[in-house]
Parts: structure tokens; C-alpha cells; sequence
């Protein structure tokens, strides 16, 4: 939980932490930083996480990464959910025709292959500058956000769903429709407050999800673009040279890592908070 | 059942439909370079070009091109049945790089399911029984570890340290097993372990999860009350039904395992599937990565189907609809 937190304070103050080191995240340090063959140099007093293949700062950079890796985390789990609860309580409460669609559609985007998509879509969209859907949509941050979004909100759809099935026929709905409520009234000032916990508890295990998605694409070359500092292109570019700049790997890994890991066990200690049935 | 499987048989083609016409849309709708270009030589005159749109086809009506390659892929085509026609980036046929590039995929996957199963099943049952001891804790530490790690990063990682550092495997790439067993072990065991590990990891949990579950059910006091030992109470009427839904699971994530290899792959430097797709898919090459969409979709789909019935099979509360 500190960590994430301390993530969130290095997300918001790259500009400042950036300038405290005295490297911006693009800047190159040719001259210092790469050795006679073109070689970039490892961890040193002024470069505590060593420099990559173009002599780039690599801990500036990392400290950079933070905000795409959270970004998409947050982003793409918001919409996510919020697709997934709206259309999870429309399936739940009101049945029939609209719950047979809605779960159709949910298991058809379940069972198409996602990665395969991503980069179906990425590469279609990423080949011309101006992206796709007549521009508005623009290889990068948002695109990532919209994919991932697009293929996890059937997961949240199908929990909440679940839990509406069982909860509209308790004596509270009872109550709430003798005494006049409509069926919008119901779902979503009666039955959404009481889906809070199992929403908190799935959201929560969606981000770092979404946190290691982008980090696959940004790895395949296709997340967000070069000029934006992300762990995944990090470690991709890296991966050119790993033999001899162990640092451009090990670093942003762990830092991956630690940052799925810490929302992990958030994840799971709000499951045991929350969820009565779990159990350690 | 047989009405099931039917049912679940035109699901699969269904499913499979669906993914190719979204393929062909996502690679038509959105903008992207024109294959053609590539056809119509060193100097393109609009002629040349529009001469290379006739000859793959792009001219026709989008309709008509879906057509035309549902056409092929039921009735063949020269290259032999499925007709996958040819690809727009190297002109070689679809068919037989599609056979040879599977092997590859297929050494990895089957290989590394194994393993995972082999790891994940004990593990977590390990966990479950001796639950808030120290060794459940410390399994469960390691487990959260390669939930959380990204595969490529272990990848790379493995790769650095057996490979670049201590020597231990000779390097990257895939060696075919009937050119030398040993070879082709020593090229595998690395991404086995990588994607068994993240995997083995996920099951330890699901595992330890559904054992926790059924210990508590009321059948499990009823066999202790009739005096069966503890021994056969966890071999007999725990097992199976904590085991039960990871079957299933497991035969849908070793389909979708086809698509997650595609990371594995371009770590390892393999020609397969996944490594496949995402160079066709940088290519504008629409017939391979058709191909291979397909592939992909056709087997997530039929391995779902038959974790259904083989669960149907193990576990009567199942009952299929």
C-alpha cells in the first residue's frame, strides 16, 4: 500500500524528481554516457541506473515510466468497470432478452483471443499518423486503455451480473418496488450500493492486469511511442543489447514487477477484508 | 451429450466465423498501408498497381473478397485443404509454414503445460493442506512472485543468467526434434519453465482456493463420521472436486496460450505461431494472419469444448445444458 502510494507521488512529481537528478527523460548524454564502441556505461554516482543505447538517463526515464503504467492501470480499469457494472445490473435485474444478449456478447469477447487483437488493432491503427476512427483515436496511451478496457469489462460484467441475480430477490428490492420505485430507482440507488465491496475487490486485482498489458504491447514495440518513457519499451529496447547493459532489463523489471506485485497483494488483502466466503 | 457436443461444434464454428470477419475488418476499416504497393515492383505506375489489386484479389467488393476466402478455406485451394492461399509478404504458401511454424509453437506449449500442471497441481494442494503453516506462506510468497512478473522480463532475465552469464544452454532459437533431441531439449527448457512458472503459479492458487472450499463442505465431515481415514478423505473426496474446475481451466488457457506465446517466441527468437502473426500483422499480410487468427480461435474454442465434457465426465454436479 506505501508503495503504491509512493508510486503515485513519483507519477505526479516526475517533472520535479527529474530536474532534482538534473536529466530530463529524453535528453541525451552521448559524450558521457556512451563509451568508444557506442556502448552505453552502467550504474554510476551520477547515473545511479546506468544509461541506455542512447545515452538516456534510464532512472529518469523509469521515473517517467511510473505515469503510463498507472495511467493505463486507472484508466482502463475505470472504464472497464464502469461498462461492466452498468451493464452487469441491466443484465441481473432485468432478465430475459436483455440478460441473454448481454451475457452472449460478454462470452463471445471472452473467448476471442486478446492479444492477437491488440495487435491487430495497434499495428492497423499505429500505421498512419493520424490513427484511426477519423483521428480521434491515436496510437498511445488512450488506444491501450480502450483495448484493455474492451476486453476485460465482460470479467466485471459477469461478477456483478452474479451478484444482482441473488440480490434482486431479497427483501429490500421487495420494499423499494411496493413503495412506488422504478426499475432504474432500484438498480441503481438500491442494488448498486450494495455492490460496492465485490466491484472494489475485482477492480482492484483489474489493474495490475492492465498495468502488465500495456507492458506486453509497449514490449512488442506496439503500446505507446518511443518518445513517451514506458517500462515495457524500456525493457524491449534493452533487450537488444542485455548481454552487455544488464541494467536496461533488470531495472524497469523490477520495477514492473514490484508495482503488479504491490497492487496483487492489495487485491488480495481487500478480498480477505471484504469477502466473508475467503478465507487464509 | 451428443446433442451437447453438437450444440457446442456450431458454437466453434461460429466463434471461428466471427474472428475471421473481424479480422478482415480490422485489417480493412482501419487505415493502413496497401499490399498491393509491394506487388507492383521497384517503380509503381498506377497501372502496375492496380494490375497487382487484380491479381490479389483487393479489387473486388469487400464482401466478395470475405467470400472468396471462406470459399477457399472450405473447398482448398492449389496449395491443398484448408485453402489459406498465399502470403502477401513473402509470396510463399500459407499452408505449409503454418504446419511447420505449429511444431514449433506446439513443442513450447505442450511441453510448458506440463510442467505447469506438474508444478502447480502439488503446489497448491501442498498450500491447502498444510494451510497458515509456514510452508503455505512461503509457496504462496513465491506463487504471488510469478503471478506478478511479467514473462518476458523472466524471459530475458533466464536468458542472461544460464545463458549470457553461467553458459549452461547453447543460446536461442529452435532446433527440430528429429534433427537432434538433445539440441532441441536444451532450446526448450528455458521457455517451458518461463511460461510454466507464471502459469504453475496461477493454478497453485486456483488449486489451494478450491481445496480450502470443499474442506469445509458438509460431505467432508460426513466421511471423516463414517471413519474413513484422512488419507483417503483427501485422495477421494477432496481432490476431485477442488481439481475439477481446473481442468477446465486449463484446456481453455492452453488455447489461449497459442496467442501468449507470441512474447515467448520473440524472447526466445522461435519461428512460430505468435512470432508469425506479429510480423504479418507489420506487414499489412493479410492471408497469414487470417491464418493464424484462425488457427488460434479454432483451437481456444474446441479445447474449451472438450474441458466441458471432460468436466461433465469428473464431476456429476455438472450438468450440461
Amino acid at each position: 500500500m506505501g508503495f503504491i502510494v509512493l508510486l503515485v507521488l513519483v507519477a505526479l512529481f516526475a517533472g520535479p524528481l527529474a530536474s532534482l537528478i538534473g536529466h530530463g527523460p529524453n535528453e541525451l548524454f552521448q559524450n558521457d554516457m556512451l563509451d568508444d564502441f557506442g556502448l552505453p556505461k552502467g550504474p554510476n554516482g551520477d547515473f545511479l541506473f546506468g544509461a541506455d543505447a542512447s545515452g538516456r538517463d534510464v532512472l529518469v526515464r523509469m521515473i517517467y515510466g511510473t505515469r503510463v503504467s498507472l495511467k493505463v492501470g486507472l484508466f482502463a480499469t475505470l472504464v472497464a468497470v464502469g461498462i461492466g457494472v452498468v451493464l452487469g445490473l441491466l443484465a441481473g435485474y432485468l432478465g430475459g432478452i436483455v440478460d441473454t444478449i448481454l451475457s452472449r456478447i460478454a462470452e463471445i469477447i471472452l473467448s476471442l483471443p486478446i492479444l492477437l487483437f491488440a495487435i491487430g488493432i495497434v499495428t492497423a491503427c499505429g500505421a498512419s499518423k493520424e490513427g484511426c476512427a477519423r483521428g480521434y483515436v491515436k496510437p498511445g496511451v488512450t488506444l491501450v486503455v480502450l483495448i484493455s478496457a474492451f476486453f476485460t469489462w465482460p470479467v466485471m460484467y459477469r461478477i456483478v451480473r452474479g451478484v444482482v441475480l441473488s440480490l434482486r430477490e431479497r427483501e429490500f428490492v421487495d420494499a423499494a418496488r411496493s413503495v412506488g420505485a422504478g426499475p432504474f430507482t432500484i438498480m441503481f440507488r438500491e442494488i448498486l450500493p450494495n455492490l460496492i465491496s465485490p466491484v472494489i475487490v475485482y477492480a482492484s486485482l483489474m489493474v495490475p492486469q492492465a498495468i502488465l498489458f500495456e507492458a506486453y504491447l509497449s514490449f512488442l514495440g506496439l503500446g505507446v511511442p518511443d518518445s513517451i518513457p514506458s517500462w515495457g519499451r524500456m525493457i524491449s529496447d534493452g533487450s537488444a543489447i542485455y548481454d552487455v547493459a544488464w541494467w536496461l532489463i533488470v531495472f524497469p523489471g523490477i520495477i514492473l514487477l514490484l508495482t503488479v506485485l504491490a497492487f496483487n497483494l492489495l487485491g488480495d488483502g481487500l478480498r480477505d477484508a471484504l469477502d466473508p466466503k475467503s478465507d487464509r | 451429450m451428443g446433442r451437447f457436443i453438437i450444440r457446442r461444434l456450431i458454437w466453434t464454428v461460429f466463434i471461428v466465423l466471427l474472428v475471421s470477419v473481424l479480422t478482415f475488418l480490422i485489417f480493412f476499416v482501419l487505415p493502413s498501408g496497401d499490399p498491393a504497393l509491394r506487388f507492383a515492383g521497384k517503380q509503381p505506375t498506377a497501372e502496375l498497381i492496380a494490375q497487382a489489386r487484380a491479381n490479389l484479389g483487393l479489387d473486388k467488393s469487400l464482401p466478395e473478397q470475405y467470400w472468396l476466402f471462406l470459399k477457399h478455406l472450405v473447398t482448398g485451394d492449389e496449395y491443398g485443404w484448408p485453402g489459406l492461399g498465399y502470403s502477401f509478404h513473402t509470396r510463399d504458401a500459407v499452408l505449409p509454414e503454418l504446419i511447420n511454424r505449429a511444431r514449433v509453437t506446439g513443442s513450447i506449449i505442450i511441453g510448458g503445460a506440463a510442467l505447469w500442471m506438474l508444478i502447480g497441481v502439488p503446489v497448491g494442494v501442498i498450500s491447502a493442506l498444510k494451510r497458515r503453516t509456514i510452508w503455505d506462506r512461503g509457496l504462496m510468497g513465491v506463487c504471488l512472485f510469478f503471478v506478478s512478473a511479467p514473462v518476458f522480463w523472466l524471459a530475458l532475465l533466464s536468458l542472461l543468467i544460464f545463458w549470457k552469464k553461467l553458459h549452461w544452454l547453447p543460446g536461442t532459437g529452435y532446433v527440430a526434434f528429429a534433427e537432434s533431441p538433445g539440441q532441441w531439449f536444451a532450446h526448450l527448457i528455458l521457455p517451458w519453465c518461463v511460461l510454466a512458472l507464471l502459469y504453475a503459479a496461477i493454478y497453485a492458487r486456483i488449486v489451494r482456493a478450491n481445496m480450502i472450499d470443499v474442506v469445509s463442505e458438509d460431505y467432508i465431515r460426513t466421511a471423516y463420521a463414517k471413519g474413513l481415514s484422512p488419507r483417503r478423505v483427501v485422495m477421494h473426496h477432496e481432490l476431485k472436486p477442488a481439481l475439477a474446475p481446473v481442468v477446465a481451466l486449463f484446456a481453455t488457457d492452453l488455447g489461449a496460450l497459442v496467442g501468449g506465446t507470441i512474447v515467448t517466441e520473440t524472447v526466445f527468437n522461435m519461428q512460430g505461431l505468435g512470432n508469425w502473426l506479429l510480423i504479418a500483422a507489420n506487414n499489412n499480410d493479410l492471408p497469414v494472419t487470417m491464418a493464424v487468427t484462425i488457427v488460434v480461435a479454432a483451437a481456444v474454442s474446441l479445447l474449451t469444448l472438450v474441458a466441458d465434457v471432460l468436466l461433465a465426465a469428473i464431476d456429476p454436479r455438472v450438468r450440461l445444458q
